[in-house]
């Protein structure tokens, strides 16, 4: 196995991606709305097919604004559709963001015909190939470093990310947990989901356009549920989150460069892998996790005549 | 039961209704996608009372708390806090939710939890210091279970999330409070400290409402009541107001609550 530059360059952008997911990924799962990401990664797609038709260029400003704006929209309609009554949640949250979707493809496809943008390529991603594109060199010592423009994006976006998780923190929690004291409160609870729809959106363009939806899917719910198995306290959550996806970044890159030789083939998606291994980490936090663990809950009731973890209540 | 003290400078031109009580609701009226939930709704709530909300199931109970604390659009009307609009008055109006409304896995402690009564006070971007967690610590000894400040929520009883909700609300040091089913499956210790909670909190002249389910305990509790079946039965001081045929009028023909009905009349003490 050989290691590249290059190497070095993809995991830093895979791990970037997963902080950024990661943060409004965690309140995300613990509003129980985890599918929303999922919802607002596909639904994204005609924003960026129509801003893509108006301006005839790919990854401009104006493509990251009009599909940034269809994302929220995805949770607007979702909302209004869910509160005509009828309709659960889930349900107007399928119907939304399926017809977008398809909206985007067909777009896409009609816009392929005139230039290059490959429906795959936008939903597979390809962040092997996101090295190629350099935004930015500077000299350290005797090397030159070069920055690929993905890098700089999700540093951006995760940085964008954590300001906020970091400004609102009380705010985010509160309405996550009780958004009908978050009112009472003062703090408009409306106003925060739509916050965070809105960094659930940014975070899945700007992922979207650089390194594919897939591994934006994995990474807005798996390290956030991984962690919450792991942590009884949001803010060490919200760490651990990031540190999961990271990780899972990095043994994803290496298990893709490593593993296919050794079963004889040539190579696999770095993304796919990368959000594999999120998967492969939430089983072993599953199993192993000191307080809600499959293995200590097992323990656990052997000694306690709880059915719950943790000490017997006592009033 | 109408206190008339017209001696404020901001008095509201609203009929008869007392600008300076804790709760003034007038011509309420709530509905569900055009289904009335509540019906010109008429109230005045007099100061430092203790007022059991009773009703059947599906009668507003819960709607008519949310309705005042603007969680839900109304079709009409209009609720004063202490003779303003309650967006005015939110800093004087304590809230404890129903225990079912929020999910107890959530990574909070006890103290996190009651902690949130606070942010109000503290305010936007910034952060909860010492002397906030030293109120929250000392709202959940008010209620007895400081020694589990720092336990997940899921970890504690039913009871003991119930005192967590109630501590909340109690370190927000409101001078109005409203209770939605407190009483809803805690144990026999919980319901004691709730009930002398309620009385210290009328000893300080405090007033609170209390969404009941139990309705042989009513006139043991509660000082005043609310009668409500989607309209305002009847309310009023529980001695007057608790009377068989009232809780017929709300309870209409369901036999079994008429039952429980005839078993609460019971237990009251007639001169």
């Amino acid at each position: 196995m050989t290691w590249f530059v290059d190497d070095t360059w993809i995991v830093i952008i895979g791990a970037l991606t997963a902080i950024a997911c990661a943060l409004p990924g965690c309140f995300l799962v613990l509003r129980q709305m985890s599918m929303m990401g999922d919802a607002i990664s596909h639904a994204v797609l005609p924003g960026l097919a129509i801003a893509f038709l108006v301006t005839g260029e790919r990854a401009s400003f104006t493509m990251f604004i009009g599909a940034a704006v269809v994302g929220v929209l995805t949770a607007v309609f979702t909302q209004w559709i869910s509160s005509l009554g009828k309709v659960d949640r889930g349900a107007s949250m399928g119907i939304v963001f399926t017809t977008l979707f398809a909206l985007g493809l067909l777009l896409i496809v009609q816009a392929a015909d005139h230039v290059d943008l490959d429906p795959g390529c936008v939903l597979y991603g390809a962040i092997e190939m996101t090295t190629l594109d350099v935004a930015w060199e500077f000299q350290l010592g005797e090397t030159w470093i070069e920055v690929p423009r993905a890098a700089m994006v999700l540093g951006s976006v995760a940085l964008f990310n954590l300001i906020i998780v970091v400004a609102f923190f009380k705010e985010l929690k509160i309405s996550a947990f009780d958004p009908e004291l978050a009112t009472t409160q003062g703090i408009n609870a409306n106003f925060m989901h739509y916050l965070l729809m809105t960094q659930v959106a940014v975070t899945t363009v700007a992922a979207f356009e650089v390194v594919g939806s897939i591994i934006v899917i994995a990474m807005l719910v798996t390290p956030a549920a991984t962690a919450h198995l792991l942590t009884d306290r949001l803010g060490l959550m919200l760490l651990l989150s990031a540190i999961i996806g990271a990780l899972a970044a990095g043994l994803g890159h290496l298990l893709a460069i490593v593993i296919p030789p050794l079963i004889g083939f040539d190579g696999t998606t770095t993304s796919g892998m990368m959000a594999v291994t999120t998967g492969l980490l939430f089983v072993l936090a599953w199993l192993f996790a000191p307080r809600y663990g499959w293995i200590s809950r097992l323990v656990s009731r052997k000694d306690v005549k709880s059915p719950f973890s943790g000490p017997l209540p006592s009033d | 039961m109408k206190t008339k003290s017209y001696n404020s400078a901001k008095t509201l031109p609203a009929d008869d209704h007392s600008p300076q009580a804790p709760l003034s609701i007038h011509d309420l009226t709530v509905a569900y996608h055009r289904k009335p939930v509540l019906w010109d709704i008429d109230l005045d709530i007099p100061e430092g009372k203790l007022v059991g909300i009773v009703g059947p199931n599906g009668a507003g109970k819960s709607t008519l708390i949310k309705a005042c604390l603007d969680l839900i659009p109304t079709a009409s009307g209009l609720v004063q806090v202490y003779g303003q609009p309650y967006k005015k008055q939110r800093a004087m109006v304590g809230y404890v939710p129903q225990r079912e409304s929020v999910d107890w896995d959530f990574p909070v402690s006890a103290l996190d939890v009651v902690t949130m009564g606070l942010y109000r006070d503290i305010g936007w971007f910034k952060t909860v210091r010492k002397k906030h967690k030293e109120i929250a610590r000392s709202a959940l000894d008010r209620v007895g279970i400081a020694h589990l400040a720092d336990r997940q929520i899921s970890q504690l009883s039913g009871g003991q999330q119930q005192r967590v909700f109630l501590a909340r609300a109690l370190a927000q040091d409101a001078t109005l409070y409203f209770m939605d089913e407190p009483f809803a499956a805690v144990d026999a210790a919980t319901e004691r400290a709730i009930v002398t909670l309620l009385k210290d909190l009328k000893n300080q002249g405090k007033t609170t409402l209390v969404v009941h389910h139990d309705l042989a305990t009513v006139s043991q509790y509660f000082d005043w009541v609310i009668l409500l079946n989607m309209r305002v039965v009847a309310a009023g001081p529980t001695e007057e107001v608790f009377t068989a045929e009232n809780l017929h009028r709300t309870y209409g023909g369901k036999l079994t609550l008429l039952a429980e009905a005839g078993h609460a009349l019971s237990q009251i003490k007639r001169p």
